[in-house]
């Protein structure tokens, strides 16, 4: 059965739809994650399903039971999730054992017990050794352990996170990645994850749900999100790339200016007269100083080119093609100089036709 | 070295000056204190004979019991009282969350004594109003309630003192997070859980402040023990200190005598500055944190209504009263038309020999000392926030010293100073303007230091690049953006000076008298209608005051934590 499902989810504040008749099903032990530019409705949804904010339409439900309508929401604290914070919200009056004990002893557990999990859960995020210290007296980063083992001790039968990196230094924040997925792999809690960082959602999560103005343009996984971006918004999100608009002319695809057979779009051809959108990372291009001799390789001009340590990151003209112009990143070694002829080559397999 | 060469710069002159002053109003009488409490009175050798006869009397010990006791007690009424009404104002839904807030500005504004005067109508033995409405209710014989009491002195004193506590409580409330609340909620606390274990928790530090702050406020209050304790033979520390000041004066003795009050005080509120600093309790601060109201059902009118018995007790029934009989022939008689007349006030304005030169005394003395003790204080902010002379750190603290020191204390000291010769300057304006002066030099001194902080230097290093000199940045950058937090001030100062009792009752002469002052006369007089139509004429001042304040400067000037 379906851990989590949220069905045409929506919420209005006034006038303003901030999240808009989402849908999203969480299977057990799944790691989802909300990803979307600032003011996308991501904190919103994550504060629905937590029960802090009613819907204004559609429903929440958890192993079958409905936890959230318009008309009834179960409180939080009658939903047995946890939740990790944006500013954490360790309390500064409790030692870093009394944070984490505290929802055990909600639990009514015996005081053996909450001292034994807390101990356990504190040495598995590293902390063993600063049970007795306040907040106050914690780095950023060893707080943010605090509140990872606040909400796992408990073990919830959902774990929410709101941005929970966004106040940490970007070393730690890398390293804080593998550790929540770490902690994942060890607990297989199901979660929900709020994030704009897309490296963050790739590095964690089983799922993404691309999240744009209040709606859910695509939930994959993050192979499939970046290899495969159903809308323009996801293709452009995740990631840098190019678009093409294409037309299909007898038997040619016609990219404005130059062409390449028809038949290269494996599967998805689109009828004759169509015209269809594609999408083709700027690493899916290969550039070449000698005309590959098949209808893949077009001729275009150097514009310009950025070298950025681990690639070069070029601007090319395709001959013939007017204003249009592409990104091309290469390896290191691969110098071209603003001019210079070069050939593209292009890889059917990665040019994907969007929505 | 290319220095200048003159004799007195001006900077050394400013420094001279303000250590000059400081030194006037804080330091020497605070040291003629210490050494009077030492000195014999006729010949001046040093002695303990004055700790002797301070504390040689189970009758003297008892009142330092009494008021430590009474101190106690108002405290923990005040918390009982405002506690939930700042926790309903700071987080939940209740309404008339804007009444409850404009409660708390009353009982503030109110001077204490005046709330006295107010429940001796209403709860004063037989007569009181409660009490007649009691026996003609029941028909009983007994009163019901009866102010003159260890226990009504402590309840009307809470009445008026509980705002600070709803200060503290809820601006330390309006600082968490409620992000520390949700995370307790999706644990698995429900409302009350959450706010016993996790709100609460989290400013109780400041409410304990709030309640070590009424708690001394009470023991150095003058007025309402004067009023309702020596009538019920009740003596405190603060009456027993005026009665040292009864022929034959004895300020050697009080000045013995208020030791402990300085100690406590000082104590106190070192303790308090521990509390608030303690590490433990810092509010983590990020990014996130919109917050919640909690949403009480039916609750909310619980708490209203409390918010409404508190405002009927604290504002509401005691000015009710005292207008009434500010206005009455009888006050006795209760609401009629027969009963109804202007002549207390005609007689106060009038034909009553000092009451005319009281309000325009009050008036004079407390303008005077408002300008003063803002420009001392802005000036020391300034050079101090600036680093601009040496030993800065050392003006402030003189600056702030005064707010250890209860005004009573601050009385005596200033007695022993300057009361007689070789200034002789017992009666006189002077006197009372210096006291005053010194006395608010602290509320002014946050209120200068808050807006020196407010300015960022390169404001005026903008003025000097461009050539012009310190003066010349002061008065056109400085001052005017200043100017809204000076007036605030400058108001705060002078609302609380036209009230002053506890200072002014020792070092008036004759010619010097106060409203306030002569409200304590009245009082002992027992003519309750001229008395109330004096504190009516009071109130009416500090109305407009506070209503300009509010007009001018925003609705919070004077309930703003720290203001005190
Ligand atoms: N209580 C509220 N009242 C009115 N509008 C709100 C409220 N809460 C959120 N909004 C609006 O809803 C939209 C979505 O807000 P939300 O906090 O969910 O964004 P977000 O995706 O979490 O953004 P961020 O990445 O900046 O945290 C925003 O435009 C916000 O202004
Ligand atoms: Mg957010």
């Amino acid at each position: 059965m379906s851990k989590l499902v949220l069905r045409n989810l929506s919420r209005r504040f006034g006038s303003f739809t901030a999240v808009d008749a989402i849908d999203l099903t969480l299977q057990e032990g799944e790691f989802v994650s909300l990803l979307g530019p600032s003011g996308c409705g991501k904190t919103t949804t994550l504060r629905m399903i937590a029960g802090f904010i009613p819907p204004t339409g559609g429903t929440i439900e958890s192993d079958g039971v409905a936890l959230s309508s318009p008309d009834a929401v179960t409180p939080p604290e009658r939903r047995g999730m946890s939740m990790i914070f944006q500013s954490y919200a360790i309390w500064p009056n409790m030692t870093v054992a009394e944070n984490v004990g505290f929802g055990l002893k909600l639990r009514k557990l015996p005081s053996e017990e909450v001292h034994r999990r807390t101990g356990e859960i504190l040495e598995i995020v590293q902390m063993g050794h600063l049970a007795g210290r306040y907040p106050a007296e914690l780095s950023g980063g060893q707080q943010q352990r605090v509140a990872l083992a606040r909400a796992i001790v408990v073990k919830p039968s959902v774990l929410l996170l709101d941005e929970p990196l966004s106040n940490l230094d970007a070393n730690l924040r890398e390293e804080m990645r593998f550790e929540i997925r770490r902690l994942h792999d060890e607990f297989r809690i199901t979660t929900v994850y709020v994030t704009h960082d897309q490296a963050e959602a790739m590095v964690t999560s089983d799922r993404i749900a691309v999240m744009n103005a209040g709606k859910i343009e695509q939930v994959d996984a993050p192979f499939a999100l970046y290899n495969r971006p159903r809308t323009r918004f996801v293709a452009g999100f995740i990631g840098r790339t190019n678009f093409l608009e294409a037309r299909v002319h007898g038997g040619q695809l016609d990219l404005g200016g130059f062409a390449l057979p028809a038949g290269v779009l494996n599967g998805h051809t689109p009828a004759a007269g169509q015209s269809v959108l594609l999408s083709v990372r700027p690493q899916s291009i290969a550039l070449a100083r000698e005309p590959g001799g098949d209808a893949l390789s077009v001729p275009a001009r150097i514009v310009e080119g950025a070298y950025l340590g681990e690639h070069w990151d070029y601007l090319v003209a395709p001959e013939g093609a007017g204003e249009t112009k592409l990104r091309v990143t290469t390896l290191p070694s691969q110098r071209h100089q603003p001019g210079e002829q070069v050939w593209l080559r292009f890889d059917p397999d990665q040019m994907v036709p969007i929505a | 070295m290319l220095r200048r060469l003159s004799v007195i710069e001006p900077a050394t002159l400013l420094w001279l000056l303000l250590v000059g002053a400081l030194v006037v109003l804080v330091a020497w009488p605070v040291a003629e204190l210490l050494v009077a409490s030492f000195t014999a009175p006729r010949t001046g050798a040093w002695t303990l004979s004055n700790y002797a006869a301070a504390y040689g009397r189970a009758r003297y010990v008892e009142a330092l019991f009494n008021s430590l006791y009474l101190g106690a007690a108002s405290a923990a009424i005040c918390a009982v009282l405002a506690v939930p009404m700042a926790w309903a104002c700071s987080r939940t839904d209740m309404p008339g969350r804007g009444f409850a807030w404009f409660t708390v500005l009353a009982a503030f504004i109110i001077p204490p004594y005046l709330g006295a005067v107010g429940w001796i109508l209403l709860a004063g033995p037989n007569s009181g109003w409660i009490n007649q409405a009691w026996v003609w209710l029941t028909g009983a014989e007994e009163s019901l309630v009866n102010v003159y009491t260890f226990w009504g002195m402590a309840i009307v004193i809470a009445l008026h003192s509980y705002p600070f506590i709803f200060i503290f409580t809820k601006s330390a409330l309006d600082l968490v997070n409620s992000e520390m609340e949700d995370a307790a909620n999706i644990l698995g606390a429900g409302t009350w859980t959450t706010t016993l274990k996790i709100t609460l928790p989290l400013v109780w530090p400041t409410i304990l402040a709030g309640i070590i702050l009424v708690f001394l406020e009470t023991i150095a209050l003058f007025g309402t023990p004067a009023i309702i304790g020596i009538p019920a033979r009740i003596n405190v520390v603060t009456t027993q200190l005026w009665q040292f000041f009864e022929h034959p004066v004895r300020a050697e003795v009080a000045a013995a005598y208020s030791m402990p009050l300085l100690l406590i005080t000082a104590g106190l509120i070192g303790l308090q500055k521990l509390m608030l600093n303690r590490k433990g309790y810092v509010s983590q601060t990020g990014k996130g944190g919109e917050r919640r109201m909690i949403k009480l059902g039916p609750w909310r009118w619980v708490l209203l209504a409390w918010c409404g018995f508190v405002c009927l007790l604290s504002v509401a029934a005691p000015m009710v009263a005292l207008v009434q009989a500010s206005f009455s022939r009888a006050w006795g008689r209760g609401f009629s038309l027969d009963n109804l007349t202007i002549k207390n006030y005609r007689y106060l304005l009038f034909e009553h020999d000092g009451a005319a030169l009281a309000v325009v005394n009050t008036f004079v003395f407390s303008a005077a000392a408002a300008t003063l003790a803002i420009f001392i204080a802005l000036a020391i902010a300034y050079v101090v926030k600036r680093k601009l002379l040496p030993m800065g750190g050392a003006l402030a603290f003189l600056c702030m010293a005064p707010f250890v020191i209860p005004g009573i204390v601050m009385a005596i000291g200033f007695y022993a100073a300057y009361a007689g010769p070789p200034l002789t300057l017992y009666g006189t304006a002077a006197m009372m303007i210096l006291a005053f002066t010194a006395r608010f030099l602290p509320i002014a001194y946050a209120n200068g230091s808050a807006g020196v902080q407010m300015i960022h230097p390169e404001m005026e290093e903008a003025v000097r690049i461009l050539g012009g000199g310190r003066l010349t940045a002061v008065k056109s950058v400085v001052i005017p953006l200043l100017k809204k937090a000076l007036l605030g001030g400058w108001l705060l100062v002078f609302i609380l000076a036209t009230r002053e009792l506890s200072a002014a009752i020792f070092l008036v002469g004759p010619e010097t008298r106060t409203i306030s002052v002569l409200l304590y006369d009245l009082s002992e007089e027992g003519n309750l209608e001229v008395l109330s139509a004096l504190g009516g004429i009071l109130l009416v001042i500090t109305l407009v005051f506070v209503g300009t304040g509010m007009k001018l400067i925003g609705r919070d000037f004077m309930l703003r934590r720290g203001g005190e």
